[in-house]
């Protein structure tokens, strides 16, 4: 495909790695916002090809590992109700709720549908007028603004049986909250380039001005990643901490202006928390009182909903770079795509789940005690 | 408890090494969680991956267990009256009934008697079982039964007999098929999911994951540049051709749901070997990776419907792959990896970047990613 294929070039990647190792004097922790960048980078293996004092600590930037557990159990209420269509993205069918997942719900008898984009879902909603359609809007600036598009079409087009379960986040603030964590290791970021083609990298300089940190706004195909890293490198090496745009065929430094005016007008910034990590201050988008009608929460009233995260999923550490996905004890036994404790073992952008998928051949056999440790775990449940 | 490798945030572990220790077995452990094992059929548990084969080892196999079912190969071999008889039987459900290049009609023949050749019989006989929803249209059951003939025609096999049920509206998706069918297996050839060893060569018949994004195509209304046919064909003419240079094929295997990467762990498995794949040897057609990176899909875990991967001792792998490149269902055959000692029951690939990875096999339904 255009613009993907030159960009897998072994040969150029080659001359990019080159570039890192003579430039490496010094180890350096760096942060990879983007879940599809992580899931590129253990896919490809390029962390492996890197000089040995290059970390790349996985960031908390996967929708589906980041939304709560809270409205994770709402959608598995809304969804179970009868007179509901629940659309979704396919990967968040798998991710467990307290008790349930979205399966188990379309199991259970649930009109539980996997769409590919959120206006397909506003086409079932016409389609099946005297039915409740509800679309499971996550995620973060990237799919923002097609959600947001859904309910700002439904409200033009008058379809009052369409409504839109928020939980957006943004990924300017978790930056500052991984930032300001005591236990902050990270000395760059590779900013997520598709977060920056919506828009644009105006809210970074402060940020790197502030925590001293380079932020290089990074694509995804592995020759994209390598130059994020070169260029990273050639910063810390060098001493600036600068906003650069490694990306520049996709992101504009404005961002998409359009969708940003639609954003303002569909959301609004509200508190939001994460999964694994916690509340977070102004990261995430609801929708604004001139779309309340069309809130799901709103709609259904499932804000009283009860919530208990496993006490042995380290997902959180995992998502703030703290640890890596295979130092959790539940990781590869009690914890598998097929079971998963946390949703960083969900989606394949979760790092957990890059690593069970890619990586657990080469993972230093750390645990003996593998076989017997699911007794040992027991009781989690 | 007691947790070793739980270090502090200060002194972070060595990146994992590229070198390949032997497999940590996750084989056989048990969960207590509730979310382990769905009280209900989930959809899951038919897509061809982890769940299908935990469905069938722990609901059916013990209660059906004898020594042929726990060959698990694609069809069943059996001695009857002096004669080595293979047989399989395969239901389909796919929707839509047509699609491009081929329908259910050409899958019911051609999913059975690609089973029966994989074990290196040569198809004979078919069942064909309708269970038709009330409402469908006759013409079009009509249409479904003489693609189905001509496929038959087309593998030289006759459907022999079969059976029709009605269910009422809503309790199906149109027609269902299934087919049954027995083949006899030459003398000398004993192909089986457990024959591979360390040394032998992976080689499959040409493109992957074509019938897949095919299927996705139409039914998700998803356009992907130029129309994408199905590979849907039967493969026993290319099975004959290989037996033709030695009957010493190890494994043979097509990889349908689940794909590529369902088989070659399958085989790992049942072979106690390793499976080093090369990335760069893999015939994956341009529409195939452009589909596969739209929806976030492996094209390794993407059905075929006329491919096969053959395991072969490397000191006739040359002769094989000349000998199925000549055959039509075979030009383009490609190497694309070898069986190890390293890694037992696992399946690794060498990216293109010269690193190394896991190929796992799907665990229920493909799922699109959100972005």
């Amino acid at each position: 495909m255009k613009y993907l294929d030159e960009f897998q070039d072994p040969a150029l990647a080659e001359r990019l790695l080159d570039d890192i190792h003579a430039t490496t004097e010094h180890p350096w922790a760096m942060m990879e916002v983007c879940g599809g960048q992580t899931h590129s980078i253990i896919r490809h293996g390029l962390d492996q090809l890197l000089p040995d004092g290059i970390e790349l600590i996985h960031g908390p930037g996967c929708p589906v590992c980041v939304t709560p557990l809270e409205v994770i159990d709402k959608a598995l209420e809304i969804a179970a109700r009868p007179d509901v269509i629940f659309c979704s993205f396919g990967d968040m069918l798998r991710v467990p709720g307290s008790e349930k997942d979205l399966f188990r719900v379309k199991s259970a008898g649930g009109d539980v549908r996997v769409v590919y984009s959120p206006m397909d879902a506003l086409t079932v909603a016409k389609e099946n007028p005297d039915r409740q359609v509800v679309f499971f809007g996550i995620g973060f600036e990237t799919t923002a603004p097609p959600n947001a598009m859904t309910v700002y079409q439904a409200k033009k087009l008058g379809i009052e049986n369409f409504s839109l379960l928020v939980s957006h986040v943004r990924v300017p603030p978790a930056i500052e909250a991984i930032m300001t964590s005591p236990v902050c290791r990270v000395q760059a970021f590779l900013a997520a380039g598709h977060v920056c083609t919506v828009m644009g990298f105006s809210e970074y300089p402060p940020l790197a001005e502030r925590f001293k940190v380079p932020i290089v706004v990074t694509g995804f195909e592995p020759l994209d990643i390598l130059e994020g890293i070169r260029r990273t490198v050639h910063q810390l090496e060098e001493g600036r901490y600068e906003v650069e745009n490694a990306y520049p065929r996709v992101v504009a430094p404005e961002g998409n202006p359009i969708a940003i005016e639609m954003l303002e007008d569909v959301f609004e910034v509200v508190d939001r928390s994460w999964r694994g990590i916690g509340m977070i201050p102004q990261s995430g988008w609801r929708l604004s009182e001139r779309y309340r009608a069309y809130d799901a929460e709103v709609r259904f009233d499932v804000g009283d909903i009860d919530t208990s995260e496993s006490a042995v999923c380290r997902s959180g550490e995992v998502l703030q770079g703290l640890i890596k996905p295979h130092e959790c004890s539940a990781f590869g036994t009690l914890c598998t795509p097929r079971n998963p404790l946390g949703a960083t073992m969900v989606s394949s952008e979760g790092a957990c789940a890059a690593y069970y998928l890619y990586r657990r051949m080469q993972l230093p056999a750390q645990r003996p005690a593998q076989a017997g440790a699911p007794e040992e775990a027991t009781p989690v449940g | 408890m007691a947790e070793p490798f739980v270090t502090a945030p200060a002194s972070p572990p060595q990146e994992p090494s590229i070198d390949l220790t032997p497999a940590p077995s996750f084989e056989g452990w048990t969960c207590p969680l509730p979310l382990r094992d769905s009280p209900t059929v989930v959809m899951g548990h038919g897509g061809g991956g982890q769940m299908s084969a935990e469905l069938v080892e722990h609901v059916f196999l013990p209660s059906f267990a004898n020594h042929t079912l726990a060959q698990l190969g694609d069809s069943a071999v059996m001695e009857v009256a002096g004669v080595r008889m293979a047989l399989s039987t395969d239901s389909f459900v796919v929707r839509p009934l047509f699609f491009p290049g081929g329908s259910i009609g050409d899958l019911a023949v051609n999913g059975t008697v690609n089973d029966l050749a994989m074990s290196g019989a040569t198809p004979l006989f078919l069942s064909a079982a309708f269970i038709l929803e009330e409402g469908t249209d006759v013409t079009q059951v009509g249409a479904v039964a003489e693609r189905l003939g001509r496929a038959a025609e087309r593998a030289g096999v006759q459907v022999v007999t079969g059976d029709t049920k009605v269910v009422e509206s809503g309790h199906g998706d149109g027609v269902y098929i299934n087919t049954s069918g027995i083949g006899v297996v030459p003398a000398g050839v004993d192909i089986r999911p457990d024959r591979a060893r360390p040394g032998d060569v992976v080689i499959v018949s040409g493109d992957l994951g074509v019938h897949g994004v095919a299927v996705m195509s139409v039914r998700e209304g998803l356009q992907f540049g130029a129309e994408v046919l199905s590979d849907c064909q039967p493969l026993n003419g290319l099975v004959q051709a290989m037996l033709a240079v030695t009957t010493d094929l190890h494994v043979l295997r097509d990889p349908t749901r689940g794909g590529l990467a369902t088989s070659l762990n399958e085989i790992a498995k049942s072979s106690g070997v390793g499976v080093t794949l090369d990335e760069r040897l893999l015939p994956i057609p341009d529409v195939v990776s452009d589909a596969c990176a739209f929806l976030g899909l492996d094209p390794l875990q993407v059905a075929n419907e006329g491919k096969l991967v053959a395991i072969v001792p490397a000191d006739v792998a040359d002769d094989v792959l000349a000998a199925m490149r000549a055959h039509p269902a075979g030009v383009g055959a490609a190497v694309i990896g070898r069986c190890v000692e390293e890694h037992p029951g696992m399946v690794a690939t060498r990216t293109g970047f010269g690193a190394e990875r896991v190929v796992d096999m799907p665990i229920g339904e493909q799922l699109p990613r959100i972005c």
